[in-house]
């Protein structure tokens, strides 16, 4: 396993944080998922490994949590909510338009490993649906009539990383401290 | 406008120059109440809690002050306080504002709690999606620390306690306390048993605990501040406080709205606050408190006796007073204030599909009636919705939503089952209609509004 020395850090840091090593096993799986992209068997059997549990422990985990993957996905996860209140504002349409306009099918990833578009469950910003969250930043209001910055705010992340994960806690006032 | 919000919670929620950090939280009075709160005895704080008449936040509104009595404080085993940060529920984004925007209220809050009910260690349970929520809150505990309000030996007072951010994975079913237990024990979330398993007398690690969501936690602060008889003022008999209303789905300005408990109805709360239906539209139906409460359809009347005061009442879905007591009284429930508005352009059969294609995805597994049942109203409501309903399928229906509820572990069986028995009782005959169109050979059916499955 070859894990980025700050994953490594983090992971260290958090044992002493619980009474039960086991507790660890959500928090390993995102570290070494944001570090690798996925959960590989190798990654859960290094993470069982480190928690001193079976390696089945950990792939229960993995296999529970629609989060965790066991599968490389694209350059850029787009996430639709499906629920109601998106849906009755047209998340439905929106999720279809994205697919068309990023080439790729909903579930799975596009032929140049660019994006993958995947619909999810309410992310708890119903208010301002229908809502998609790209990478870690969440966009507001994506009805399908006014879809064109957001498509090119996907295409630019997929050509230069931009949304990718930053540890850091966002600055008030910027877009991403809003979700 | 009859209609006035009641800012406690949200005070400083969106107020512009307003920052999550803890210099701007301490200089509009940030963990006074905490300091405060030291000087007195923790049991003196479990009591003004119970004295306020609060109920929980996350759903099921059980009264705080009797949960945090239900600790089991003779095994000598530590005590563990659980912040609810899961904010699952379809229709709910209020603890998300709090998070995001006031963290620090939310710290204060936890911290004063811990500290009342003699916590060894406090952890937020925090949906996994959130995630820059979850960077803020670690930050606001850093800050939180270096100033002695978390942590060791708190504010001089000789106790100690420390605050975890732990990170959920995308399940549902982890904001039902023990899913969430067992998940924050490195667990797949499936809910535990109760009885035995009440967490406030074998919660996480075996240990009693005290689950609360966010909303009840930061409501905390405000009942120590002001003392809990003096907040039992606030609101109706049975139901004190404020509420949250998070409102969406098809109305003029769909957003969050602090409300004391019984000021208002729920007229105003959609014409007066938010604007009304769009431009052409009427209103049909009603979500009250998140996706898993009983539906109100627009038109039917609600009769009985009020129980708070006695009175005959007569009320449409518009003259349903914004409390707890109320809202049971029609026969539902407030739930987490998350009303889903629907106009006459939205198809109800497809409105229930689309939330039993949520509980379907969401159900754990463990039990028989809740699997199979929420998987075969999932497939049932989708194919109904895609021209090949049958009459019988309305019936079958409610049968099995009648047969998955009280016979499961967790209150999800109920989750799957009220939807789709008040769905069944406010609009059988929507659905008859359109299966009778669906016969003329037109295929799918829905005319009006967006497709919701
Ligand atoms: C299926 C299901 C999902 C739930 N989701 C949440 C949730 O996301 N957030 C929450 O605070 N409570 C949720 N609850 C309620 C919790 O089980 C629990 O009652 C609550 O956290 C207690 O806190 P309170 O007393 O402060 O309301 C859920 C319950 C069920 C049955
Ligand atoms: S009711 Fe459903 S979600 Fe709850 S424990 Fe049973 S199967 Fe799991
Ligand atoms: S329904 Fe989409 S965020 Fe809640």
């Amino acid at each position: 396993m070859d894990l980025a020395p700050e994953t490594l850090k983090k992971i260290e840091s958090l044992f002493p944080k619980y009474p039960d090593k086991r507790s660890l096993t959500l928090p390993l799986c995102h570290l070494v998922q944001e570090d690798q992209g996925y959960l590989s068997d190798e990654a859960m059997k290094w993470i069982a490994a480190k928690l001193e549990i079976e390696p089945m422990k950990v792939l229960e985990v993995v296999s529970f949590y629609p989060m965790f993957r066991r599968k490389p996905i694209g350059k850029v996860h787009v996430k639709v909510c499906r629920t109601l209140s998106c849906a009755l504002n047209g998340a439905y349409k929106t999720c279809e338009k994205l697919e068309e306009a990023l080439a790729c099918s909903r579930g799975g990833t596009s032929e140049d490993g660019n994006y993958t578009i995947e619909f999810v469950e309410c992310i708890a910003d119903c208010g301002k649906g229908p809502v998609v969250q790209v990478d870690d930043r969440l966009y507001e209001n994506c009805t399908p009539d006014q879809l064109e910055d957001l498509i090119a705010r996907i295409k630019e992340a997929a050509a230069n990383g931009a949304e990718k994960v930053n540890h850091a806690a966002p600055e008030p006032g910027t877009p991403a401290y809003k979700g | 406008m009859a209609i006035q919000e009641r800012r406690i919670i949200y005070k400083h929620v969106d107020e512009p120059g307003y920052t999550a950090d803890i210099d701007c939280y301490m200089r509009h009075g940030g963990y006074e109440v905490l300091k405060q709160a030291l000087q007195a005895k923790p049991e003196d704080l479990c009591k003004e809690v119970f004295d306020s008449g609060l109920t929980g936040r996350g759903g099921a509104g059980f009264p705080t002050g009797m949960k945090w009595k239900f600790l089991d404080r003779k095994s000598g085993k530590p005590i563990y306080l659980v912040c609810n940060a899961d904010e699952s529920e379809p229709g709910t984004f209020k603890d998300r504002q709090i998070i995001y925007q006031d963290p620090h209220q939310l710290i204060e809050g936890m911290a004063i709690s811990a500290y009342a009910i003699q916590a060894k260690q406090a952890f937020i349970y925090i949906r996994g999606e959130f995630i820059n929520g979850a960077r803020i809150l670690e930050n606001a505990i850093e800050e939180a620390r270096a100033k002695g309000f978390i942590g060791e030996d708190i504010g001089g007072s000789g106790y100690s306690c420390d605050i975890v951010v732990h990170r959920g994975a995308g399940a549902y079913i982890c904001g039902e306390e023990t899913g969430l237990i067992e998940s924050l024990e490195g667990k797949r979330g499936y809910p535990r048993i109760k009885p035995p398993y009440f967490p406030a007398v074998l919660g996480l690690y075996q240990c009693p605990t005290i689950v609360n969501n966010v909303e009840t936690l930061a409501q905390v602060k405000h009942i120590i501040q002001m003392g809990g008889t003096e907040f039992a003022k606030i609101g109706v008999k049975g139901d004190t406080g404020t509420h949250i209303f998070g409102v969406s789905g098809h109305v003029q300005k769909p957003g969050y709205y602090e409300v004391e408990a019984g000021s208002a109805t729920f007229g105003e709360l959609l014409y007066d606050l938010c604007g009304g239906p769009l431009p052409g539209r009427k209103f049909k139906a009603l979500i009250p408190g998140g996706s898993s409460t009983k539906i109100l359809r627009f038109g039917e009347r609600f009769t009985g006796k009020h129980p708070n005061t006695g009175e005959p009442f007569d009320w449409g879905v518009e003259d349903i007073p914004l409390d707890a007591i109320s809202l049971r009284a029609c026969g539902t429930f407030l739930g987490t204030g998350g009303a889903i508005v629907m106009d006459d352009s939205t198809d109800m059969m497809e409105a229930i599909a689309n939330l039993m294609a949520f509980y379907g995805h969401e159900s754990c597994g463990q039990c028989t009636p809740c699997r199979e049942g929420s998987l075969w109203l999932n497939k049932m409501t989708t194919r109904m919705c895609s021209g090949r309903a049958r009459t019988e399928d309305v019936d079958l229906m409610k049968n099995i939503a009648d047969q998955i509820e009280g016979r499961t572990i967790c209150a999800h069986g109920e989750a799957v089952a009220w939807p789709t028995q008040s769905h069944y009782n406010k609009f059988k005959d929507e659905y008859l209609d359109k299966i009778a169109r669906q016969g003329d050979g037109r295929g799918r059916y829905n005319p009006n509004g967006y497709p919701l499955i």
